[in-house]
């Protein structure tokens, strides 16, 4: 079991020909990914690394069955292929994009709220269930299939911890990269429903940045909501104020969203806090969870 | 992407925002010529910088005489003003902005954000103006009234009609303001605005609504659309390092350590600046090399890096997940011979090829220090760093 995808899971690459998508559907291909074609206006009927490459989202559904996609193209396109993905039924699309407009990511969230669609990303790694299926720029290789949920909002920082997942045996059950953006499509709330869900999750890693009051939330839902163990992280303590670091979402804006306040709601809250990195898999360790 | 007063009030007159009339000064003789053209004997002339607390800082003054125009412009053209919102350096003064004077009765505050929590453009409005509303928000948050925004429906009449009442407004002015708030989401919405603050938004003595100071700050990833907003950046505002960066494609904020950072990846960037502090040291940069990392972005990181005087030690954590640490190695080496580095480097590579990166940098026969793990690669560049600061 796992949470979004698995080795069923049917992908289409929206950008499959240009540079990245050529490049991580080689690897998702290579990877075991079930990727079933792309789409790239102006080149349907042709093939791109033996996929067939369609002209629209919905000619690609309908010909393949996918009901997931994955979006490679470049930032200013974004919002029309996420809804041109939404409109084609899409169920979940995996944006990986930096430097979408917040004001586009606004608008597509607005149009897809109360559909069946789920965006994860932009800005994200993506989401990669080990051994099965993996969507997205994460380096395949350091992740091992197992039992503890990974949700982020940072790539290396995720890679980091899914290492010390895997280098002490538990592996991974899902990881999902929600990415650095201030208004992402999937939030921390949402991944840890459906981890407190999914039976072959038995604890959980979330690794928060400075910026916004997601963590926070996510807090109160643990607390409230979640019985599984969970491990977090806070980047940012060193941040100084109204600086964005790197990330469009990590800024303390107006003295709110610092790595102290979040740290504080996710102890509140039952969490289990690591001030360094390092010590993520020491403190899953000593959970006591027993090796895949 | 942000935008000087004066440029936000221009943005605020296309969008029938009311605006005192002013013009923009870069001398002295500029700045006395503009309050001959505006009329009258008193104006208000004020610093444009890219920060707020001016007016505590002395940086706007009301002027009655040619004589305390020059004296105001000498005093801050060409100098840098500091402000609580700036760096310690401050903010350079290169232009200056004279306006008619206003006769005010009552401060207000209206500002439009982006809210995170909601996904959606929040106008927020407060009978507290001419403070800062952070401290409002913190104290008396009851005192901030809201109107969140539908995406699809845009704003509303009845909720620029309902901010009024609660400010307390009468007559006339309810009609001015809902005009003015449906105005603002207007222009926010048009040209992708990330923050709109109207601080203090006032009530003259004629009763009339009137914009007095105005913050604007763009989308940057929304100015491929934008091109006339392009040329409203002023980069003399700009971190000269971070802006240096930017060129690169690389992410860098300047910090008060002496541990220079250098990161593939925001968030390591971030952990590993906190795990700097945690060892008893203290980072000298935030600095994110990004996912394509190449040999020349490494020399320039380096060259970057090591413009700051206080540095004394290298840190590199990279975990190669599509770039491999080899590749890395080759760049830091080059580099290192390049760039001519005289602090200690210390390397930690981890994941794609880490162990043949480690061996590159250990027989370049350059004095580079390796880690395996990241916490240890932090302790080492704590004590490389400490023993280059004389006791």
């Amino acid at each position: 079991m796992s949470v979004l995808v698995d080795k069923h899971t049917k992908v289409i690459c929206q950008g499959i020909t240009g540079s990245q998508g050529t490049l991580h559907t080689e690897q998702a291909i290579a990877y075991g990914t079930k990727m079933v074609g792309g789409v790239t206006p102006g080149k349907g009927g042709t093939h791109h690394l033996g996929l067939p490459v369609f002209d629209t989202v919905a000619e690609a559904v309908a010909i393949t069955g996918a009901k997931t996609s994955v979006i490679y193209v470049p930032a200013r396109f974004c919002y029309d292929s996420i809804l041109e993905a939404a409109d084609a039924g899409i169920e979940l699309i995996v944006c990986i994009t930096e430097g979408i407009p917040t004001l586009d990511m606004l608008r597509v969230k607005h149009h897809i709220n109360g559909t069946s669609t789920r965006i994860v990303g932009p800005n994200c790694p993506g989401v990669i269930t080990p051994g099965e299926c993996k969507i997205g720029i994460m380096p395949g290789e350091i992740h091992l299939p197992g039992k503890v949920g990974v949700v982020s909002r940072s790539g290396t920082l995720t890679y980091e911890a899914v290492k010390q997942t895997t280098d002490i045996g538990l592996g991974q059950s899902t990881c999902v990269g929600i990415g650095g953006d201030p208004i992402p499509g999937t939030h921390f709330i949402d991944v840890l429903r459906l981890f407190e869900d999914d039976p072959a999750t038995e604890a959980i890693v979330m690794v928060g940045e400075i910026g916004g009051t997601s963590e926070e939330e996510a807090a109160e839902f643990i607390a409230n909501h979640v019985t599984k163990p969970v491990v977090a992280y806070i980047a940012g303590v060193t941040a100084p104020k109204g600086k964005r670091m790197g990330h469009a979402g990590a800024i303390i804006a107006g003295g709110k969203g610092t790595a102290e306040e979040k740290f504080a709601a996710l102890r509140e809250a039952g969490a289990q806090t690591v001030n360094n990195l390092a010590e993520i898999g020491e403190l899953l360790n000593d959970l006591n969870l027993q090796s895949s | 992407m942000n935008l000087h007063e004066y440029q936000s009030k221009e943005l605020f007159a296309k969008y029938g925002l009311p605006v005192s009339a002013g013009r923009v000064a870069r001398t002295a003789d500029e700045a006395v010529a503009a309050a001959l053209e505006l009329g009258g004997d008193r104006w208000v002339i004020k610093v444009q910088v890219h920060a707020g607390g001016r007016g505590k800082a002395g940086g706007v003054l009301l002027v009655s005489s040619e004589a305390e125009i020059r004296a105001f412009a000498n005093k801050w053209l060409g100098n840098q003003i500091h402000t609580v919102q700036t760096s310690e350096d401050g903010q350079p003064v290169n232009l200056l902005y004279v306006e008619e004077l206003t006769a005010i009765d009552r401060e207000l505050y209206l500002g439009a954000v982006i809210d995170r929590a909601s996904s959606r453009v929040v106008v927020m409005a407060s009978a507290e103006g001419g403070v800062e509303i952070e401290q409002v928000a913190a104290e008396t948050p009851e005192k901030i009234f809201r109107a969140s925004i539908d995406p699809g429906l845009g704003p509303q009449d009845f909720q620029g009609r309902q901010l009024a009442f609660r400010l307390g407004m009468q007559g006339p002015q309810i009609v001015q303001f809902t005009k003015l708030f449906l105005n603002l989401c207007r222009m926010f919405d048009d040209l992708d605005c990330s923050l709109v603050e109207i601080n203090p938004l006032v009530i003259t003595t004629n009763g009339d609504i009137h914009c007095l100071d105005a913050k604007v700050n763009i989308d940057s990833n929304a100015l491929f659309r934008h091109p006339e907003l392009v040329e409203l950046n002023d980069p003399t505002q700009d971190d000269e390092r971070e802006a240096q960066a930017a060129e690169y494609d690389l992410n860098y904020v300047a910090l008060d350590g002496n541990i220079g950072c250098m990161v593939n990846g925001a968030g390591l960037a971030m952990g590993t600046m906190d795990l700097v502090k945690l060892r008893g040291g203290m980072p000298a940069n935030f600095l994110d090399v990004g996912g394509g990392v190449t040999v020349d972005s490494v020399s320039q990181a380096f060259k970057i890096i090591l413009a700051d005087p206080e540095v004394k030690a290298v840190l590199i954590n990279i975990f190669g997940g599509i770039v491999s640490c080899a590749d890395i190695a080759d760049g830091i080496v080059s580099a290192v011979q390049d760039v001519g580095v005289e602090v200690p480097v210390i390397v930690r590579f981890d994941g794609n090829s880490a162990e043949k990166g480690s061996r590159i940098l250990a027989n370049s026969g350059l004095n580079i220090i390796t880690a395996t793990t990241l916490p240890e690669a932090a302790e080492k560049a704590v004590a490389a760093a400490d023993s280059m600061v004389p006791a």
